[in-house]
């Protein structure tokens, strides 16, 4: 890079108050950028949280949404609520071991080579669109008259959380110091005690920050569900061999209903949701910073 | 203990020829090795799947359904072409784009360069927070708050003032157009662009941006001198990414593009892109045709996501290797 040498032209002295004018222009932009990121955070959240607060109760969490009703009966989106606890929850007992084997196999295992082009497909899946994974899932398991369920719904979000689970893991297994490994194979315990035995319970809590990351990630996801666990009745129900609504499904629809009070549950919703991947993401970062510390040993 | 490097995180792989095989160790590397090859298995099952449910309209109208602008699902008359949606995903994406990356590198010089030491870490929380907002909740904010009152305050005066250039046509009733999907993606792409671009600042190596700040450059003579190109081709990649994620869209835009077969310049007119055609359909598709059609849109997105992103890859790891360092491929 240094044979290239410095491109930004020759410096003027001279021309002293006109470069720092420049200078100074620039890096207020930059001060405004910043703030307009934040300030666009904060519209997004604001904008939920005083349209959700009013409707915001317990009735959202317990009670299920009444079709057509035209009276002011207390409605809410239990059975959304729990789709998503059922669709979330096995999609992630399905990406977690994968990703993990995948990562241990990446990491402990694999040649140079092997690593490198697997480690190429996982970012290339990472990549595939969700609303892709959705249509494929459809093809696949749905189409043909398989039709649609709570499972093939959590098939798609597995798929894309494995990527995501599969590379912070293979992050955190780098991280685990190599003296460790060696001193235990030292001690004659073979390769595969010494993995799952010292090697991953080091790691656990940089898995855990990832499994927390992607599970806010797919919680929020709607589009894979559209072909796979759309449509449902309006009962609650906890059998993910039928088609389950999810919390993000739900939002889409009523968003797209002329009736605002169906945009005021939509509202509600969405803070509920958004609190709970904020809420996430926070303490996906804490946990980070905790584990950091520990899996270097310091 | 102070001799044994504990530093280095290359893991061993084979400590000791000819040891003892274990049966675990069998096991355990058989298992992990299955679940490695079932990533590849994955990929390579979405795409023949996608091919093989798209092909009633891949037979039929072959590549030229790139090129028809038609979609007609009445029956009897059905005609399906891609066209207008590619069109709709070139202008969303390409426009986004546009918006985010200055915005983005902006963002991301602030927090290397500008930004004081307290309000670093929680200002890269809250940007990278920004990318945690579910596309449903920015596609719900967008149709009902966005949408408006981009129409009423900006869109009716561009077009009042400048209704002579051809992006800025009448404004929908709505307020559902592909402006305001323009704004909605930017937002989306805005986080993952300045995160990358912010690790590939922090990666400029100190003696560069010293020495040039020690010739007597001003600090944004030297990022426009030493930061740029040192991170050119890595915020090329970024922004590759960006527009995967872009053109990938399919909750938001659906929400509030509003929809439609058209090809037109008009910012402030509704669209479709390919992901949002398919999303918006996910109830309402009838034949077989257009069930195949759709998928064919599918495809036509997936083709290209998997040129995007490998261009991106292909780029992250040329540079890498021309900067000598290994910073785990994460971008």
């Amino acid at each position: 890079m240094s044979a290239q040498g410095f491109t930004g032209g020759p410096l003027q002295v001279e021309r002293l108050p006109q470069r720092k004018a420049v200078n100074l222009v620039m890096e207020l932009l930059a001060w405004l950028t910043a703030v307009i990121a934040i300030a666009v955070l904060g519209i997004v959240v604001f904008s939920v949280a005083r349209r959700g607060w009013s409707e915001l109760s317990l009735n959202l969490l317990t009670k299920p949404p009444i079709p057509f009703s035209f009276t002011n009966a207390p409605q809410g989106l239990a059975n959304a609520f729990v789709g998503t606890l059922v669709i979330v929850g096995i999609a992630a007992l399905m990406a977690l071991p994968f990703g993990i084997l995948v990562a241990i196999y990446l990491n402990e295992f694999a040649r140079p080579s092997v690593r490198a082009s697997i480690g190429l497909t996982i970012d290339v899946l990472a990549g595939v669109p969700a609303i892709v994974i959705g249509i494929f899932i459809y093809g696949l398991l749905v189409a043909g008259g398989g039709g649609q369920s709570g499972i093939k719904g959590a098939l798609a979000l597995a798929i894309l959380m494995l990527p995501f689970v599969a590379r912070t893991t293979i992050e955190v297994l780098a991280l685990v110091p190599n003296s460790l490994r060696e001193a235990s194979l030292g001690l004659g315990i073979p390769q595969w005690r010494t993995t799952l035995s010292i090697v991953l319970p080091r790691a656990i809590g940089g898995i855990l920050t990832g499994t927390v990351l992607a599970v806010a990630r797919v919680a929020g996801e709607t589009a894979p569900l559209l072909f796979t666990s759309s449509l449902v009745g309006a009962h609650t129900s906890w059998n993910p061999t039928h088609a389950l609504l999810t919390v993000p499904l739900a939002i889409f629809e009523l968003s797209e209903s002329p009736d605002p009070k169906d945009h005021a549950r939509a509202w509600a919703a969405a803070f509920v949701l958004l609190m709970f991947i904020l809420l996430a993401s926070l303490t996906a970062r804490w946990l980070a910073n905790r584990s950091a510390r520990k899996i270097a040993g310091r | 203990m102070a001799s044994i490097d504990t530093t280095s995180t290359e893991p061993i792989r084979r400590p000791f020829e000819g040891r003892r095989v274990h049966l675990g160790d069998v096991l355990l590397q058989g298992f992990a090795g299955a679940a490695a090859v079932g990533v590849v298995v994955i990929v390579g099952l979405i795409v023949w799947k996608l091919v093989d449910s798209a092909d009633p309209a891949i037979s039929k109208y072959g590549v030229g359904f790139v090129w028809h602008k038609v979609w007609n699902p009445v029956v009897g008359r059905e005609a399906y072409g891609a066209a207008s949606f590619l069109f709709g995903t070139a202008i969303t994406s390409f426009f986004a784009l546009l918006i985010a990356t200055p915005l983005a590198i902006g963002i991301a010089l602030f927090l290397t360069e500008l930004a004081p030491r307290g309000i670093q870490a929680p200002v890269t929380a809250l940007v990278e927070m920004l990318a945690a907002v579910p596309s449903v909740v920015i596609g719900l904010w967008g149709i009902l708050v966005l949408g408006p009152a981009l129409r009423t305050n900006i869109e009716s005066w561009l077009h009042s003032a400048f209704g002579f250039i051809p992006l800025f046509g009448p404004p929908s009733a709505s307020g559902a157009s592909i402006f305001t999907a323009i704004i909605v993606l930017s937002i989306m792409i805005l986080p993952i662009v300045s995160s990358i671009s912010r690790e590939l600042f922090l990666g400029v190596p100190h003696e560069l941006k010293e020495g040039a700040l020690a010739l007597g450059t001003t600090r944004w003579e030297m990022v426009r001198g030493v930061m740029f190109p040192y991170a050119r081709g890595g915020i090329a990649a970024a922004l590759i990414l960006g527009l995967g994620r872009a053109m990938g869209e399919a909750i938001a835009v659906t929400q509030v593009i509003g929809g439609g077969v058209f090809i037109h310049w008009s910012l402030f007119g509704q669209g479709d892109t390919l992901a949002s055609k398919i999303a918006s359909e996910y109830q309402g598709a009838t034949s077989n045709l257009e069930v195949a059609s759709l998928i064919y849109l599918g495809l036509i997105l997936l083709m290209l996501s998997l040129v995007a992103n490998l261009t991106a890859q292909w780029i992250v790891r040329r540079v890498e290797r021309r900067h000598g360092v290994v910073r785990g491929g994460r971008a």
